[in-house]
């Protein structure tokens, strides 16, 4: 008997729901078993982490709070990736997203108000794409690989944050901290609900991915997405062009990493220090992944692993493991979905030895 | 500058390219093959932790690095199953690794956390490394020979032997290596946890050779260096050679910008810290564009890279 893997003709539906649960629950599990044995109360650590952040209402805002940028970040990346386009560099766009948000504010000097908070946030998406497109350039120009100027663009940009908010736009007031001068409540995104944190950019990472799903599902430049990244061939035919599609692709992830730096900025920090950049352009990836390159899936996604860093934070304080562990549950979800994947496009099936019985059992 | 200065200098800069080396060799054999594992920080800590964790046991930094080769490469495997076994996205695979191994290192240095073990010692007599000028050549840790001998190693197996050979076929070609009858999945398997390995290595040189101790995320981001030091050199190992000290200069001048530097050096112009930060990544975009701009044909880089290899069964 041997595991034989035959490809579907059609992807599975339900596996692409199924496998994303499917992921959360076996990390669940296998977290629980694993604490277990390395002397770590293993249940109380996995319902913190997981749980503990949606049970407690007290903690639903700094859920929201954390959620809104992967959400907003892993729209874009997703349609660069189901076109087959890898900007894995969402992090310096994200950085500098925040950074123009910040040029703009200050250029403005003590003004502020709707205007000049409209006109910070936009910066920050021309900003976020205006960093990706280098990555477009040279991949369209002079065919080099995105992946690697795109990630090496990342540190490039933290440099950049680093120099600004420790030279010239340091804070004069600061007890010479790293770090830009807190923002007005005049320059600040609005507080959607007195005495919370929830702010205008949370309620945007509501609506956007909505917007996205019609977007891709009715327009013709959906249907060149899906087109260019699972049949290049076919779309050359259909008269798509692969270089628009890189361009498109790079600059909506690019600015809307842009966005999501430029939200997080004026609604949620207030001020850039050097701690401002904190791994959510990479951990969207994951997001973008687990939610199936879908947007509604990244919505849900989003809210999954906003859910491990508030728990994580959690158990850093009831079970006393570090922060950095709700990673090891990010990365674990992330290996089985893409583990899962193969489930997606293939069938198993279990053949019985060919040598002592030809005829192929069935089962699933 | 004084002679001494010069010589402490360049045995800092020595000490701070080392682990990019051994990382960014195991990097580019593991490209070579026809994988982009872009879970060399993660795979470094691990090794970071893992190193420290077996010294403190055992007492031996020698078996320590050994442990550190040996978690860096199960790391490795653990990736190498994903992207081989089952066909996974190579670029989220390996960014998982990174936030796995960041994650397991933490939570693992967490009762190793504050101990300090014995360094190394030195291979030569203290008269050869200790002597003021003569330990420019003597005075180093055992490990930064032993990234001199790899870098010798690898590029004589990939230039001049059979494996090398195979090896390289895999990554430019792997349906005709497939179709002569190499196990191309196997080479790959071979070749990341060779790279899983070195970057144990890499990462250990931080917890056992550097500081001694171990510290939270205390490869600073020297992986994505690493990953940035294979393009830079075009997969060419006696490159990355070249390359790896000369991004250990640019990041001593960071740490001389800085102010942690040195006394007595001229006094380099006011430039920030972060342009020299920044060098290695920026100069590497470069490299990326001159490669391709270059002749397409002679250009280096292995075609199959970061490419799943699917038969057609």
């Amino acid at each position: 008997m041997r595991l034989k893997l035959e490809k579907r003709p059609e992807p599975s539906r339900l596996m692409v729901v199924a496998t994303p649960i499917a992921s959360v629950l076996l990390t669940m599990l296998i977290g629980v078993v694993v604490f277990d044995a390395i002397g770590i109360n293993g249940q109380k650590a996995v319902v913190d982490i997981f749980l503990t952040p949606l049970l407690a209402s007290y903690k639903w805002q700094d859920v929201a709070t954390k959620a809104a940028p992967l959400i907003i970040i892993a729209l874009g990346l997703s349609i660069g990736n189901r076109a087959n386009v890898w900007n894995i560099g969402a992090e310096g766009q994200y950085v500098i997203g925040s950074l123009c948000a910040a040029g703009v504010g200050i250029a403005a000097g003590g003004g502020g108000g709707g205007l000049i908070i409209t006109a910070m946030i936009l910066s920050g998406v021309v900003g976020g794409a205006a960093w990706a497109a280098i990555p477009a350039v040279l991949r369209t120009r002079f065919s080099v690989n995105e992946i690697l100027s795109s990630l090496m663009l990342t540190y490039v940009a933290l440099q950049v944050l680093g120099y600004l908010v420790g030279g010239p736009w340091k804070d004069p007031n600061g007890r010479n901290f790293p770090a830009t001068a807190p923002l007005t409540a005049e320059q600040s995104l609005p507080i959607l609900f007195p005495g919370t944190t929830v702010h205008l950019g949370i309620a945007i990472a509501l609506v956007l991915p909505f917007v996205f799903w019609l977007v891709t599902a009715r327009s013709v430049f959906g249907f060149q997405i899906r087109v260019v990244g699972s049949a290049p061939h076919a779309a050359r035919h259909g008269g798509f062009d692969s270089k628009q599609t890189i361009w498109l692709a790079m600059l909506i992830g690019g600015g809307m990493a842009g966005l999501a730096g430029a939200l997080e900025f004026t609604g949620a920090l207030k001020a850039i220090n050097l701690g401002f950049p904190s791994g959510y352009g990479f951990t969207a990836i994951i997001v973008s992944f687990l939610g199936r390159l879908h947007p509604i899936g990244c919505l849900i996604a989003g809210i999954v692993l906003a859910v491990t860093y508030v728990g994580g934070q959690v158990a850093q304080t009831t079970v006393h493991i570090p922060n950095a562990t709700a990673g090891i549950f990010q990365a674990m979800m992330l290996f089985f979905i893409l583990a899962s994947d193969i489930l997606v496009r293939y069938r198993v099936r279990i053949v019985r030895n060919p040598k002592n019985a030809p005829a192929p059992a069935a089962g699933e | 500058m004084s002679i001494e200065v010069l010589i402490l200098t360049i045995i800092t800069i020595v000490g701070i390219s080392t682990p990019i080396l051994l990382a960014g060799l195991g990097e580019l054999v593991v490209e070579k093959a026809g994988v982009l594992n872009l879970g060399v920080e993660g795979m470094m800590l691990i090794g970071a932790i893992a190193g420290f964790a077996t010294t403190v046991i055992t007492g031996s930094p020698w078996l320590g690095m050994i442990g550190a080769a040996a978690a860096g490469a199960l790391a490795a495997l653990l990736f190498g199953f994903l992207v081989l076994a089952l066909n996974s996205n190579q670029v989220a695979t390996g960014l998982a690794l990174t936030i796995f191994g960041t994650g397991l290192s933490s939570l693992i240095g967490l009762s190793f956390q504050g101990r300090i073990v014995a360094p190394f010692g030195s291979i030569f007599p203290p008269a050869l490394s200790r002597d003021p000028f003569l330990k420019v050549l003597f005075g180093y840790s055992p490990i930064v020979y032993f990234a001199l001998i790899m870098v010798v190693l690898v590029t004589w197996f990939l230039k001049s032997t059979r494996g090398g050979l195979i090896l390289r076929a895999v990554g430019e070609n792997d349906l005709s290596a497939h179709s002569i009858g190499y196990s191309v999945v196997g080479v790959r398997y071979a070749a990341i946890a060779f790279g899983g390995a070195m970057a144990g290595i890499g990462g250990a040189y931080f917890s056992l050779v550097i500081t001694p101790m171990w510290a939270e995320r205390m490869t600073a981001g020297r992986g994505w260096i690493a990953l940035a030091l294979v393009v830079f050199a075009s997969w060419r190992a006696p490159r990355l050679l070249v390359g790896a000290y000369f991004f250990g200069l640019l990041m001593w001048l960071e740490l001389y910008a800085k102010g942690g530097g040195l006394n007595g050096l001229p006094i380099i112009p006011a430039i920030p810290s972060q342009f020299w930060a920044a060098m290695p990544y920026l100069m590497t975009v470069v490299v990326l564009a001159l490669i391709s701009v270059r002749d397409r044909a002679g250009s280096n880089a292995p075609a199959c890279l970061g490419k799943p290899f699917l038969t057609s069964n």
